[in-house]
């Protein structure tokens, strides 16, 4: 299923934020070769991971990530403008109605529907909240698999060769893209929007209107 | 009447004379006509810094103002509790109530001439400055839903509008470097100012409309514009594109 959860709520989903940054340092580091940091506990972390991002997690049925993503504002720093301000013409992307999606990762054994699943999630971000643009980070591979999911970025710009090749691009859900990216994970709207409203609250709207 | 804007000029004109404004006083007042613009209940800016200092300016009344401060209701308000460290746009109906104090709270709003109905956006600041920027009405869930997705996405702009403009105000502050167009989106606005249309300016900037959207969407903002009208006026009023 779909998780949508703050940094600072993490520690309540401890087996689940632990993979998650396992399968980084395993997907960054291990497998890409980037230069990112792993600490002790084997887990990637950077500094946008101090800034309370938002992560949707898809959680496999033991409880371990099966992949994710990280959202963040683009109104504060965020590494589309700290990092790859060159690739998107040589301007910060400011809005708060364009959110930066950075690490999307994907566990060494996950199903083809988690990242599908994880664009599903991305759709509802933007519904839910009025977001109209995505800007992320992604590396070579992502386009490939992007693309399987019928949910490509358009690419902004790019830098590197071959698999240290980096691309900052653009995301848009179209209903129609939703409708596509929901058949890929399997997952159904209806269950979809469930898990959103379930993460977001919702469920509290009766003792709202008693008082009221 | 909920969300029955009398025209969107008067919107522009509110948030042009909000972007000029030179002192903090002056914000009580334009608060006061996007509530009537808006046609809701209140509209209400709090912020929050890292040492705790509030300020704010809105429309609720000052007796529930000042009973919200002695009370200490910023420790028990579940808008407060659900937005902070965030960053999305929350309605009311998604927090927790569940709780004695918040249930307390909540009654004691009412009966302050609080509406039942809230949509709440999170604005984090530098610094761990944090604000709240607040609609306010009595409505039905129904019309309540059709005005916020009707004007979400006004009101997220308009909050962090407000944010901006605040935090000019702050003794010894930098001016945003962020404010200054890019080279790409002054192309795109200039093009734009002369009368092409979007497919044209793509075209002649060899970029899709979707990176063209994304160009406007963030000139929009550093303009403080609701609409790329209003944005393409704004930017040859402070002399940053030449027609």
């Amino acid at each position: 299923m779909l998780r949508y959860i703050y940094a600072n709520e993490l520690h309540r989903f401890p087996k689940l934020g632990h993979t998650m940054f396992l399968d980084r340092a395993d997907q960054f580091r291990t497998r890409l070769g980037w230069d990112v940091h792993v600490d002790a506990n084997g887990e990637e972390r950077d500094g946008y991971d101090d800034l309370n991002p938002l992560y949707v997690i898809w959680e496999n049925p033991g409880g371990c990530h099966g992949g994710s993503m990280r959202f963040l504002p683009t109104t504060g720093p965020v590494m589309v403008n700290d990092v790859f301000g060159h690739l998107t013409g040589g301007s910060p992307v400011v809005s708060p109605l364009i959110w930066e999606c950075t690490r999307f990762c994907l566990a060494r054994d996950a199903g083809s529907n988690v990242a599908a699943a994880l664009m599903l999630g991305g759709g509802e971000i933007m519904t839910g909240f009025g977001i109209r643009h995505f800007v992320g980070v992604f590396d070579a591979r992502m386009v490939r698999i992007y693309r399987a999911i019928g949910s490509s970025p358009e690419v902004l710009g790019s830098e590197g060769e071959g698999r240290d090749r980096i691309s900052v691009g653009l995301w848009e859900f179209t209903p129609e893209a939703q409708k596509k990216v929901a058949e890929r994970a399997g997952v159904s709207p209806e269950l979809s929007r469930l898990w959103f409203a379930r993460d977001f609250g919702g469920g509290n709207r009766s003792k709202l209107a008693q008082t009221g | 009447m909920l969300g029955q804007m009398e025209n969107r000029v008067n919107l522009d004109q509110i948030t042009t004379e909000l972007d000029d404004t030179c002192a903090l006083e002056d914000l009580q007042a334009s608060i006061e006509k996007l509530r009537d613009a808006f046609g809701v209940d209140h509209m209400v800016y709090h912020w929050v810094d890292s040492a705790g200092e509030q300020y704010g300016c809105g429309t609720y009344d000052d007796e529930w103002v000042q009973r919200y401060l002695v009370k200490q209701y910023l420790r028990v308000d579940p808008v407060v509790v659900g937005c902070f460290q965030r960053f999305h746009p929350v309605d009311w109906k998604r927090l927790d109530w569940s709780g004695k104090p918040a249930r307390s709270f909540l009654a004691d709003a009412l009966r302050h001439g609080v509406g039942n109905q809230g949509y709440s956006i999170p604005i984090r600041g530098p610094n761990g400055q944090f604000a709240l920027f607040t609609v306010n009405h009595n409505a039905s869930d129904e019309d309540w839903a059709r005005f916020t997705e009707t004007h979400g996405r006004d009101l997220i702009l308009i909050a962090h509008f407000f944010n901006r403009k605040a935090l000019e105000f702050e003794p010894g502050r930098q001016p945003e470097p962020a404010r200054n167009l890019s080279p790409r989106e002054v192309d795109a606005m200039t093009l734009l100012a002369m009368g092409y249309s979007r497919a044209q300016v793509a075209d002649s900037l060899s970029i899709s409309e979707h990176t063209l959207r994304v160009y406007i969407e963030s000139a929009r903002f550093k303009l403080g514009a609701l609409n790329t009208t209003h944005a393409i006026a704004r930017a040859l009023s402070r002399g940053l594109i030449v027609v």
